[in-house]
């Protein structure tokens, strides 16, 4: 593999395992999700006949921990442009693109570890992966879920400069994201303008996959999320290389 | 021979013209100075040099290549340090380097004689692994130094290299910047606005202001040309007894705001 690929994405995985806080967080924030719609939720859902909610809430948090930890990400190409390491990689004599990718293959590598720590939380609470011919696949759909948010955050990321602004405008855009995709509950009651939002969030395809691929029934079919994934991923892949080709500091 | 080539370098931000029309030629082999006052142009000069800038207009040419169409021949070429720090807080001194010797291309077998040869250098071998963290600016600064050689550029670029130092950690630095120089040849292309750090060790000086170059020659030549005692007041006849004011640098507030 290229090597500056290697060392951005060995590096971000570095710097994840060092940093404790960052550690609890991604444990403890889907931990307090789960905690609370299983329990509030979860018997409204089973008394409109609906199913397990567990089955159907657990992918949900796995794919919100990527969704989060993915844009989130992002933080880190601001904290290296503040404390200087991000001049330390524009001088060197590799590809913008192999920069860009290295960072964002690390943070999805660890995104991923994050909802794999979800779904073993949410084996204790009841839920059981239906299919195991499924599972590689479902791992697949993690990764690239958390490459294209990856590749969303540092993307945005480059055009912020203050750690205070970044976070704040990430999560107005991460909460619909969440909420309206039929991640956590059924958007089958929303009015006709949130199902729009519905059908232009992203997310909603990327929930669609992920539940699929982890023995939920869905609403899409295939075909389209892995489209829109692609397409998606493709997209920002370029838009964030030409950014970062333009990247002055 | 000449190894820096720079002609009509200009850089405008907004209306603002930071370098203006600037021309200059480095020998290679030899220790430019450029020196000025706060907001002169000299690191956003040394910025478009390091490929991290891109020109409004003009060439540069570096070793033979292009900065526009060479940008990757000119960056394995030149060694940078920065007038911020640059290092990885939360690595290692030694996982500093192995990720620069990494992104140089470094043959894997050679990367640890190399990175440790230039601890050794700098004199911090014996804390290869701590983390930069817990370093001063000074030893910062060394970690720097060293990881700007790691890959035996023919140019070194230092952005006020010395500011905020205490004295032993400049003569330090002076010292073995002098004795890379002497030993392998290595063109030494640095700002500063310390007048006898320009004099004591560099062959020629330019003195800028204003985004405009005012003079070029060696310590002596400027003096006698400006017809003054010292490059102190040869400094001054040229630039004047204004007070320049810089606003100050987001970078640095928010450095403060975020010191662990």
């Amino acid at each position: 593999m290229n090597s500056a690929v290697m060392v951005m994405w060995q590096r971000q995985l570095k710097l994840y395992f060092r940093n404790r806080q960052r550690l609890i967080v991604g444990f403890v924030q889907p931990l307090l999700f789960l905690i609370a719609f299983s329990f509030g939720i979860g018997s409204m859902f089973e008394q409109a006949g609906k199913g397990n909610y567990i089955q159907y809430l657990i992918p949900g948090i796995v794919g919100m921990t990527i969704l989060m930890s993915s844009t989130m990400n992002g933080m880190t190409l601001i904290w290296d442009k503040q404390f200087g390491f991000l001049k330390e990689t524009l001088v060197a004599p590799v590809s913008r693109s192999s920069l860009l990718f290295g960072r964002c293959l690390g943070g999805a590598t660890t995104s991923c570890m994050q909802g794999c720590v979800v779904l073993i939380l949410g084996s204790f609470l009841g839920f059981r992966i239906t299919d195991w011919v499924l599972f590689p696949f479902a791992l697949i759909v993690m990764f690239a879920i958390a490459l294209l948010f990856n590749l969303l955050g540092t993307t945005l990321a480059m055009k912020f400069n203050d750690m205070h602004s970044f976070p704040t405008i990430m999560n107005l855009l991460i909460m619909p994201m969440v909420f309206i995709s039929g991640a956590l509950f059924p958007t089958d009651d929303f009015p006709e303008i949130i199902k729009l939002i519905f059908k232009i969030n992203p997310f909603t395809y990327c929930n669609d996959l992920l539940k699929y691929t982890l023995g939920t029934a869905i609403e899409y079919n295939l075909f389209i999320d892995i489209i829109v994934i692609a397409i998606l991923i493709l997209t920002l892949g370029m838009i964030g290389t030409h950014f970062f080709n333009r990247l002055e500091t | 021979m000449e190894i820096i080539k720079v002609k009509d370098l200009t850089k405008n931000f907004g209306n603002l013209t930071a370098v203006d029309n600037v021309s200059f030629q480095v020998e290679k082999g030899s220790i430019f100075a450029f020196l000025g006052p706060n907001g002169a142009g000299k690191s956003t000069t040394i910025k478009m040099m390091t490929t991290v800038l891109f020109p409004t207009r003009g060439t540069i040419n570096i070793n033979g290549f292009d900065i526009i169409n060479e940008k990757d021949e000119i960056r394995k070429s030149i060694g940078v340090v920065f007038q911020d720090h640059t290092v990885d807080d939360d690595l290692s001194a030694y996982e500093n380097l192995y990720y620069h010797a990494a992104l140089y291309n470094i043959p894997e077998d050679e990367r640890k004689k190399k990175i440790e040869e230039l601890l050794r250098y700098v004199g911090l071998l014996d804390k290869k692994d701590r983390f930069v963290k817990t370093f001063s600016g000074g030893m910062k600064r060394r970690i720097e130094i060293a990881r700007g050689l790691l890959h035996s550029p023919k140019v070194l670029f230092l952005d006020e290299p010395t500011i905020g130092l205490d004295v032993q950690t400049r003569a330090f630095l002076w010292k073995h910047i002098k004795k890379i120089n002497k030993e392998h040849d290595t063109t030494i292309f640095f700002t500063t606005h310390n007048m006898d750090e320009a004099e004591k060790i560099s062959h020629k000086i330019a003195i800028i202001d204003k985004g405009k170059i005012l003079i070029i020659g060696s310590p002596g030549s400027i003096k006698k040309k400006t017809k003054t005692k010292s490059l102190e007041d040869a400094f001054l006849k040229l630039t004047g007894y204004d007070i320049r004011e810089q606003s100050a640098d987001n970078t640095e507030v928010l450095r403060q705001r975020f010191r662990r």
